[in-house]
């Protein structure tokens, strides 16, 4: 098997055609070689890239961008494995990771949740048996506390600062443990929690309140795969899946209705008290009645044959991978 | 169908050892055994003289040419030597990196075309399919632009050719693609074809390419020593505006010549050709040119090009002189090029069926006895004598894949121009191409996805072959094991559904992590399953006393009531709660449900009856009169029960168990007859 980390330049953004359309296909700029599947992986800044693998090692790589070149610039072998460190030959799938600079935090099959720091060579916190089944991701909820989604249809938060090995709280679905593969949270709102099932159902949750989500939005025909907010527009939504569709999920309500501070870029916030902001952005994923706000539900995908594995979005640019070994990159998201 | 050649597996050496074999779904696995060739004994192999080991292919049309992908060592027992496994694998092309778009790519064609529209009838099905038949050739174009690049960048010579070779091969398979699409597809009529194989010529006989450039770019063409030569290849390839463009660069540097040169011009401008669109009929179209025929001959016959030999030869093939067009034979390279410029210089109305004549006596006329027919060259005589199976037949065993002759008779047969021509085993040729594709890209750690869509697409044996293959892909992670699941739940293949959710249950039961286990038996709804993982929380919370794992007993839920089992234990638990929230009524109560309505197993009767001892000591009467009743009738029914139980009575232990209990239950039931027999407030 030659599994590969590649970066790709997908074309100026000064660039316009005559259209005003850029028509560049991304060109490969680096690559490198990495041992196993690459299960999750995140900037950890504008230099290196965090990798988890499926042998279990979790690798960070520097792209060095002088000479557009990638290098391994730490490993973690068996951050991963199952029963005994020393004698598993396999290790452990790890199947999630999330950085927050220089903490990188990494979760996997085998039920372990590891603290790492960029600088240190071994794991700075590692809780064994955090969970009896599978975790599938993990996100950070505030910088001591992170959110992980495991394969009975648990959501659980863990204060790091904490030295007990429990959760502080565990949420779950009422009805069959359906496994959760994926969870984000809100940018702004750190109470809003959207996790993705394997019967590709969304359910968003308000971890303020109860142990149960707040709606349910049957979505896919099967494993939803990864699902985002967007980071400086967070109405929308972003969710793909194995059924091969990529869906945008926008709550933003109609222009007139909405507060004037996002037109005019950000001035007239003073003239609007705080409470209405939390108010109108709130009511848009936390609202239990469909009628009163339209939510507009896109497939962004054609002709859908394989799954969509992966997706990430910023600004106006949505990158994802399908399993047809393509890369498809969308730079006019909401044109 | 004919034999194939058998194919050497290097190293396996049947005069050192008897081999053995064992076939796979996608491969062979020769082995050497610990058996020398004993002399005269019969061999049991299959090569029947004294050297390398032969592999022979199956006798039906076109197996495609094993190669030896991999060797295992290992140590034989006794054995002067260590014997080795060797893995023939049948396609060893779908590992190369480059061809991997192509494989994509075309899944993807060819799913659009399974899923299109059969109403479409007529021209617009056509051209729909004509659309097809192009995507699929640019995707090959692609493919070779790929390769190409590749093998430019690549230092390693052996790379390098490996990769030319493969741009030659597709580079083939584009012209025989094209040639195809042209005259089954798109079955161009008498007019049009000759315009399509003008086209065709133009796009593949690309070896003069860069002599034209040169020509073209240089100060003063008509200088140029290969001037005449490019303007043969225009004339040769009916690209006349081209031609007359150089040849007025040649009359204005030689003004003598002038005379000649307006009237070979006229010649060119008004040669009649056939036009695409409806605007003249095939007859009035042969009128004119046999009248501007007539006046080339004229012209030839009266000597007006006489003193320019050059001028002469074109003259001479306007008028599709054989002999004058096969003097340029190096500048055609090709005999079907001669072909087609024979066709256009003396048969421009050609029919469809009587390209196979002409075709034909253009080979032997070309080749002329030097050189025979190369595999390319058959295939080709096949498409113009309108053979499709003879075509598919000769690709099979030429190609190393399957992939181009799966693909292409997919297309002809949704083009309805294929019988459906039964094998011997039963299934078509589209099917039997498909499946042997599929097949191939099913020994792939990750193409295998692909296979599954066109398996899809087998009406007859697609879904067997699919059982088959899925149970064998390896399943190294969850991620991949979810995939395979799902795409046996979308098929309703229970049975594949139930045995890898079996085994990925096995795996997490072995590395202790019973809640993935548990997931895993809810997916498959194995009961079964669930209840070996409860027994195992059972069994660890006997030996160590407390339960492991307490986050997923406590958040059972619903998937509670897959087994009576597991049911058992979360109730087990939940008295366990009760009993440290000391909540005991209610936890009496569920231990005597428990019991009595048969959810616990057997075995752990002694253990319940063990947990009620202390809510029977406790100063407050908990159990009721009936309550008490029915625990020393549960005693009663565990204690009397066969013979085996002779046995544990025997043990010390068991036995004082038993007498601490019939005496904490006499005492209780002692109690709460006092208690229920006072009256309330005395």
């Amino acid at each position: 098997q030659d599994n590969r980390i590649s970066i790709w330049s997908a074309g100026d953004f000064g660039n316009a055609g005559l259209n005003g359309e850029y028509h560049g296909e991304p060109h490969l700029l680096c690559d490198i070689q990495h041992n196993g599947d690459v299960m999750d992986m995140q900037f950890l800044d504008q230099e290196r890239i965090v990798a988890a693998s499926s042998t279990g090692t979790v690798t960070i790589f520097r792209h060095h961008q002088n000479n557009q070149t990638l290098s391994a610039s730490h490993r973690w072998e068996k951050a991963h494995y199952h029963v005994d460190q020393d004698t598993s030959c396999g290790g452990a799938a790890c199947t999630g990771v999330v950085c927050n600079n220089p903490e990188i935090v990494t979760v996997g099959e085998d039920g372990r949740i590891n603290l790492f720091r960029a600088d240190q060579k071994d794991a700075v916190r590692t809780i064994d048996n955090a969970d009896s089944s599978t975790l599938h991701a993990v996100t950070f909820l505030r910088t001591t506390e992170i959110l992980t989604v495991n394969s009975i249809g648990q959501l659980k938060i863990w204060d790091l600062r904490q030295q007990r090995n429990e959760p502080s709280q565990i949420f779950s679905l009422a009805g069959d443990r359906v496994p959760l593969h994926c969870v984000d949270r809100h940018p702004n709102q750190q109470h809003i929690v959207a996790t993705g099932g394997q019967d590709g159902m969304l359910s968003i949750w308000d971890i303020r309140q109860g142990t149960m989500p707040v709606s349910l939005l049957n979505a896919h025909e099967a494993e939803m795969w990864e699902v985002h907010f967007h980071p400086s527009d967070p109405d929308h939504l972003f969710t793909c899946s194995e059924d091969g569709s990529l869906w945008h999920w926008d709550t933003s309500t109609n222009v007139s209705e909405k507060p004037s501070f996002l037109h005019q870029g950000g001035r007239s916030t003073a003239y609007l008290s705080h409470s209405t902001i939390n108010q109108s952005v709130v009511s848009a994923w936390l609202s239990n009645d469909p009628t009163k706000d339209r939510m507009e539900i896109t497939n962004l995908i054609p002709n859908q044959t394989l799954s969509v594995n992966s997706l990430d979005v910023l600004g106006p640019c949505l990158v994802y991978g399908t399993d047809a070994e393509a890369i498809y990159v969308n730079r006019q998201l909401f044109a | 169908d004919g034999h194939r050649p058998p194919q050497v597996v290097p190293g396996a050496d049947p005069s050192a050892r008897q081999l053995c074999f064992a076939w796979g779904p996608a491969e062979v696995l020769v082995c050497e055994t610990l058996f020398g060739r004993a002399g005269g004994a019969r061999s049991r192999c299959l090569s029947r003289s004294p050297c390398p080991s032969r592999f022979w292919g199956q006798g039906r049309a076109g197996a495609a040419a094993p190669s030896l992908t991999g060797s295992v060592s290992g140590t034989g027992e006794g054995a002067p030597n260590s014997s080795r496994v060797f893995v023939v694998r049948r396609d060893q092309d779908i590992y190369i990196q480059t061809l991997r778009k192509l494989f994509n790519e075309s899944h993807g064609i060819f799913m659009g075309l399974q899923r299109s529209e059969e109403e479409l009838a007529g021209k617009s099905r056509k051209a729909q399919l004509v659309q097809v038949s192009k995507n699929y050739r640019s995707v090959i174009r692609a493919c070779m632009e790929d390769m190409h690049q590749a093998a430019v960048s690549t230092r390693d010579p052996a790379l390098q050719g490996q990769y030319s070779t493969q741009v030659s091969i597709l580079s083939a398979m584009e012209l025989i693609w094209n040639l195809c699409e042209i005259l089954f597809v798109e079955a161009a009529a008498a007019g049009p074809l000759l315009l399509r194989l003008l086209d065709w010529v133009r796009l593949h006989v690309c070896d003069v390419d860069s002599m034209v450039r040169e020509v073209l770019s240089s100060e003063s063409p008509s200088k140029h020593k290969l001037f005449w030569n490019v303007v043969d290849v225009f004339v040769l390839q009916g690209r006349m505006d081209e031609a007359r463009h150089l040849l007025s660069k040649e009359a204005s540097a030689n003004p003598t010549s002038m005379n000649m040169y307006k009237i070979l011009d006229d010649l060119m401008k008004k040669m009649p050709v056939p036009s695409l669109g409806n605007t003249q009929t095939l007859t009035e179209l042969e009128l004119k040119w046999q009248h501007w025929h007539e006046e080339c001959q004229r012209y030839l016959q009266d000597g007006t090009f006489a003193s320019n030999p050059h001028m002469e030869s074109i003259c001479k093939i306007l008028l599709g002189d054989e002999d004058a067009i096969l003097e340029k034979k190096e500048l055609m390279t090709t005999w079907y090029h001669f072909l087609v410029t024979r066709l256009l210089y003396s048969h421009p109305t050609v029919k469809p069926m009587e390209l196979r004549f002409y075709a034909q006596s253009s080979m032997d006329l070309f080749l002329g006895g030097e050189s025979s027919p190369e595999p390319l060259d058959m295939i080709l005589m096949a498409a113009f004598e309108f053979e499709m199976h003879q075509v598919i037949k000769e690709c099979s065993i030429v190609l190393s894949n399957w992939w181009f002759v799966a693909h292409l008779t997919d297309l002809l047969d949704h083009c309805k121009l294929l019988q459906s021509h039964n094998l011997y085993f039963g299934s078509n040729m589209r099917e039997f191409l498909l499946l042997e594709y599929a097949s191939g890209l099913f020994s792939h750690h990750s193409l295998w996805q692909l296979g599954v869509d066109y398996f899809d697409h087998c009406p007859e044996f697609g879904r067997v072959y699919l059982e088959l293959h899925i149970e064998r892909i390896p399943l190294s992670t969850e991620q991949k094991a979810l995939k395979v699941l799902r795409i046996c739940e979308q098929r309703q293949m229970h049975e594949q559904v139930r045995s890898i959710c079996k085994i990925m249950a096995m795996k997490a039961l072995r590395n202790n992590r019973l809640g993935s286990a548990l997931s895993w038996s809810i997916r498959a709804k194995d009961a079964a399953f669930a209840t070996l993982i409860s027994d195992r929380f059972l069994k660890d919370y006997c030996e160590r006393g407390c339960f492991s794992d307490l986050d997923l007993i406590d958040n059972l839920g619903p998937s509670m009531l897959l087994s009576d089992r597991l049911t058992f234990l979360g109730k087990y638990r939940e008295f366990h709660r009760l009993y440290g929230e000391k909540r005991f009524p209610e936890a009496a109560r569920l231990l005597l449900t428990l019991m009595t309505a048969h959810i616990a197993p057997c075995s752990f009767w002694m253990t319940l009856l063990t947990d009620a001892l202390p809510l029977l000591e406790q100063k407050e009467v908990i159990f009721s009169a009936e309550q008490t009743y029915e625990l020393m009738r549960c005693l009663e029914d565990l204690t009397a029960g066969n013979p085996d139980k002779q046995k544990f009575q025997d043990d010390d232990v068991e036995t004082t168990k038993v007498e601490m209990l019939r005496l904490a239950l006499a005492r209780n039931l002692a109690r709460v007859i006092v208690k229920e027999g006072t009256v309330e407030g005395s």
